[in-house]
């Protein structure tokens, strides 16, 4: 079914390279980070945790596509966007309760501000899916021969 | 040795990352000579590894820890390989758009692999 896998492919396709790359990086690093250093910070290492597992959930519902999912995802992507803020601020405001980087401090300077467009970017991309959804034009009809050539609507001609 | 193949994969990664948004910007999708290309930056990223563990074997320590450098290092391997992946599953410019950000992903770990061994004093 196109319609159900369409989040994943297209633009898409490049979230979810780039949601599988912001996976594995917290991911490694927080697991490095809460197994050999854990007393340092450990506030820091936490919140890098809870970054890789919303990093997963977002890459898992964009891969599994589908209304649910998507919509799943785009709540994540705000989860994923008011984390960035909330961090990004509090190291700014009490730099001390975060003697380590994580990868959402200072919004996500570490990494190219990308930890900030990324959800920006994934929730603009899962609302043209439903806008898209609601015109009702569907890729896989049009791909597979279109029954309705351009002529046949009620054009400014008519 | 590896100062010079951190600058050598470097050029190529970016390199590799203009080619294929230059492929973007026309809506091409990725071509054999795209996978060719990725293929020379793969070989010198493996070179880079094999070096790294060589010199790691001899005694070096990296400033920012043996395990860092081994991680960046498998991390800077399988970057290009897995965009490459990604753009044989997404046959249109959107596949080139992941070997681009493929690219720009290695070249921003390069720097951070030129950090963590010491910058220039290897």
């Amino acid at each position: 079914m196109a319609d159900a896998r369409k989040i994943g492919e297209g633009p898409g396709r490049l979230l979810v390279s780039l949601y599988g790359l912001f996976t594995v990086a917290a991911g490694s690093r927080s697991l490095y980070q809460l197994i050999a250093q854990f007393h340092e910070a450990p506030l820091a290492y936490i919140l890098s945790a809870v970054a890789a597992v919303v990093y997963a959930f977002i890459l898992v519902t964009l891969v599994r596509g589908g209304e649910s999912a998507r919509r799943l995802a785009l709540v994540c992507c705000g989860a994923e966007l008011a984390g960035v803020l909330i961090v990004g601020t509090l190291t700014i405001v009490m730099p001390s309760d975060f003697p380590d980087q994580t990868v959402w401090s200072y919004y996500g300077m570490g990494y190219l501000f990308i930890p900030l467009v990324l959800p920006v970017t994934g929730m603009l991309w899962l609302r043209t899916g439903r806008a898209d959804r609601e015109r009702g034009s569907r890729r896989g009809a049009r791909a597979g021969g279109s029954p309705c050539p351009e002529g046949q609507g009620p054009g400014p001609a008519a | 040795m590896i100062t010079w193949l951190t600058v050598a994969v470097s050029a190529a990664s970016l390199l590799l990352a203009a080619w294929c948004g230059y492929a973007t910007a026309r809506d091409q999708s990725t071509k054999d000579w795209h996978f060719i290309g990725m293929a020379v930056v793969s070989v010198l990223a493996l070179a880079q590894l094999v070096v790294g563990i060589v010199e790691l074997t001899q005694g070096r320590k990296p400033v920012g820890g043996t395990v860092m450098f081994v991680a960046y290092l498998a991390g800077a391997l399988l970057a290009v390989p897995a965009a490459g992946f990604m753009s044989l599953m997404e046959r249109t410019r959107w596949g080139s758009a992941i070997v681009t950000a493929g690219g720009l992903v290695l070249a921003v770990l390069e720097v951070r692999l030129f950090d963590i061994w010491g910058g220039g004093h290897g």
